[in-house]
């Protein structure tokens, strides 16, 4: 472990040979440590206590959940959008970098990519679990039916349900298009039913300058669509919450504070799974310090960003002549909930003034601590917008200050983690976790720019 | 005569692209430019330079997928909420615009996605069958090959020139 606590700067190198790049990332797919096992067992057994805790819930009902009227939510929605923020920083991110020409995006984007695949997917179970009786998903499905059970589309939640299918499936599309390349190199390099696995999704790529024209504008297209449609996701997430009259939420800063939100937890669970992937894989050579700093100091900015927003929420609650909102906010700071609601802000506040220190961002274990507290944060902060309100709302009759989720709310959470890792896990066994050919692209122009210095 | 086709792996861009510049300036008759392919493991950097502008009409497919999205979209929900889907409103109208520009903007997203990627597909000849094609594996490691199909006398001068810029290895098929 003393290799990955104490890992030196520095860069990939311009001379890596061409084959020793494929050769080193195949070897992921085939060979991870043995830490790899043990991450997924893990994982699989979090999902296990889920699965345990749904069976339970779905043969009793949602009232062992411990939601009841007003606290109708509770950690199930909270989770849900923290999923659907953890869900942003991948595909947003890389597209963003993509457009801007950032090269050191290059190594870490498809795991990144990867990571708001899952996060989307696991958000999606979040809805059907918080119904508690599954099936009642059926009635809530818009279509034309007999029951008149029209949708709203003046409701939020339908354009929840529209913007989450359209990001899910255009980040899929966006990750899998990104991956056809390095596709055609694991099936030129498999055997067996790997081989057959990856002739499927290679299409057939051969590298040709006919399919390579067509793949750069493509991708730079999707990219430019992502970008808009992933700040329209959490902004309609953001509207559940500031189009309703519940006090507290009905803050017009509420859309840009999700997605400043949303971008900050998914940068720090980047770093959480860059170090994670750095040693598993021992991609020592491609993920290296220097990126996971500029990481760091991005999620540090983005940190900034979404203090100052959460501090314009609270001046404006504070100033703003809703009374009701400003006992709210004043509940959650002295209230039952104050020890959530103060940790929420010191670690998302407080805590990433941490990575101004370089020895820190150079410290691998610490920066794993430090993004998990980040992350921790966010956790929080999702619970802190959902619960206090609904238990302290505008009519004192319906206060409820002892409301605590129970242990099977707690499961599914803890199972969602489960879930989430084990089909990221997964996706790193069968999908090549850093960019082949992107990589090469990235030494090969680095190479060519010293050359040209050197000419100059 | 008889159509070949000819692959030859180079070491690197450099010399695959003076062995391109060669083959263009020997200005062989009966070898159509189009006809002419780089396969390489990245985007060549000079693709342009070497083998001229060839179209990328893919921006054709996006503008249309995200005009049919937004438009069908809008359509599509304004009259089932003016059908099927009508509710009581209470003084409010029945197609409420606001809300449906949100759903709109959502689906022109969806419509340029999908039809981009439908684009890129139909453009890269995508599924392509590898085995119908001169292939090295070499291609997606370290090498850049050069595949000309022409006819049997032009290969030839085809394969001189390619010897002469240090090629790595040459393969040769007959095309039906």
């Amino acid at each position: 472990m003393n290799t990955v606590t104490q890992a030196k700067e520095k860069d990939i190198r311009e001379d890596i040979a061409w084959a020793q790049i494929n050769r080193d990332v195949l070897a992921s797919l085939a060979q991870p440590r043995g830490t790899y096992w043990a991450i997924f067992a893990m994982a699989f057994g979090m999902f296990l206590v889920g699965v345990g805790c749904e069976a339970y819930q779905y043969e009793k009902g949602l009232g062992v959940s411990a939601m009841n009227n007003p606290d109708v939510w509770g950690l199930y929605i909270a989770t849900f959008i923290f999923w659907i923020g953890m869900s942003h920083s991948g595909t947003l991110l890389s597209a963003i970098l993509h457009i801007i020409h950032a090269d050191w995006r290059k190594p870490i984007y498809r795991f990144a990519e990867a990571m708001t695949t899952f996060s989307l997917m696991t958000a999606g179970l979040f809805v059907a679990v918080h119904l508690g009786r599954v099936w009642q998903i059926y009635y809530a499905l818009p279509y034309p039916n007999e029951r008149w059970a029209w949708p709203n589309f003046q409701s939020p939640l339908l354009w929840d349900a529209m913007a989450i299918f359209t990001y899910l499936s255009s980040s899929i599309l966006f990750l899998y298009v990104g991956a056809i390349p390095d596709f055609a190199i694991c099936r030129d390099n498999a055997t067996g039913w790997r081989k057959t696995f990856y002739e499927k999704l290679s299409l057939g790529w051969m590298g040709t300058d006919r399919q390579w024209r067509n793949f750069r504008v493509a991708y730079l297209v999707i990219a430019c669509f992502l970008i808009p449609l992933a700040v329209s996701v959490h902004s309609i997430v953001a509207s559940d919450f500031a189009m309703s009259q519940q006090p507290g939420w009905h803050i017009t800063s509420f859309p840009p504070y999700f997605v400043a939100g949303a971008l900050y937890s998914g940068c720090a669970a980047i770093i959480t799974l860059f170090i994670m992937l750095r040693y598993t894989f021992r991609f020592e050579e491609y993920m290296t310090m220097p990126i996971l700093d500029k990481t760091a100091r991005l999620t540090f900015a983005i940190a900034m960003v979404w203090t100052y927003l959460n501090l314009i929420e609270y001046s404006s609650v504070w100033y703003g002549s809703d009374q009701v909102a400003k006992e709210t906010l004043i509940q959650r700071a002295t209230g039952p909930y104050a020890f959530y609601w103060w940790s929420m802000n010191f670690l998302g506040s407080v805590v990433p003034f941490t990575l101004i220190f370089k020895k820190l961002r150079a410290n691998l274990t610490a920066m794993m601590i430090v993004s998990l507290l980040l992350n921790l944060g966010m956790w929080l902060e999702r619970w802190m917008i959902v619960t206090p309100t609904f238990s302290h709302g505008y009519y004192p009759w319906t206060w409820d200050h002892t409301f605590f989720p129970s242990w099977v709310q707690w499961g599914i959470v803890f199972g969602s983690f489960g879930w989430f890792g084990m089909l990221f896990m997964l996706f790193c066994k069968l999908v090549p976790s850093v960019s082949m050919y992107e990589v090469k692209e990235m030494v090969f122009h680095r190479k060519l720019a010293k050359v040209h210095v050197r000419e100059a | 005569m008889t159509t070949k086709r000819l692959l030859g792996l180079f070491n690197d861009f450099d010399q695959a692209s003076a062995a391109l510049r060669e083959l263009r300036d020997a200005n062989l008759p009966y070898l159509d430019w189009n006809d002419v392919t780089i396969k390489s493991p990245i985007e060549h950097p000079d693709v342009e330079d070497v083998l001229g502008v060839r179209s990328i009409p893919i921006r054709n497919y996006t503008l249309v997928g995200a005009l049919l999205g937004g438009s069908l979209g809008f359509l599509g929900l304004a009259t089932s909420q003016g059908n099927f889907f009508s509710q009581l409103k209470g003084g409010k109208p029945i197609i409420p615009l606001p809300p449906d520009f949100v759903l709109t903007y959502e689906m022109l997203i969806l419509g340029g996605v999908y039809i981009t990627v439908l684009g890129f597909l139909i453009c890269a000849g995508l599924p392509h069958r590898v085995k119908s094609d001169l292939y090295d594996v070499k291609v997606s490691e370290d090498q850049v090959g050069v595949m000309v199909k022409a006819n049997a006398h032009c290969i030839t001068e085809v394969r001189k020139i390619f010897e002469s810029h240090k090629v790595l290895s040459i393969q040769e098929e007959v095309v039906r």
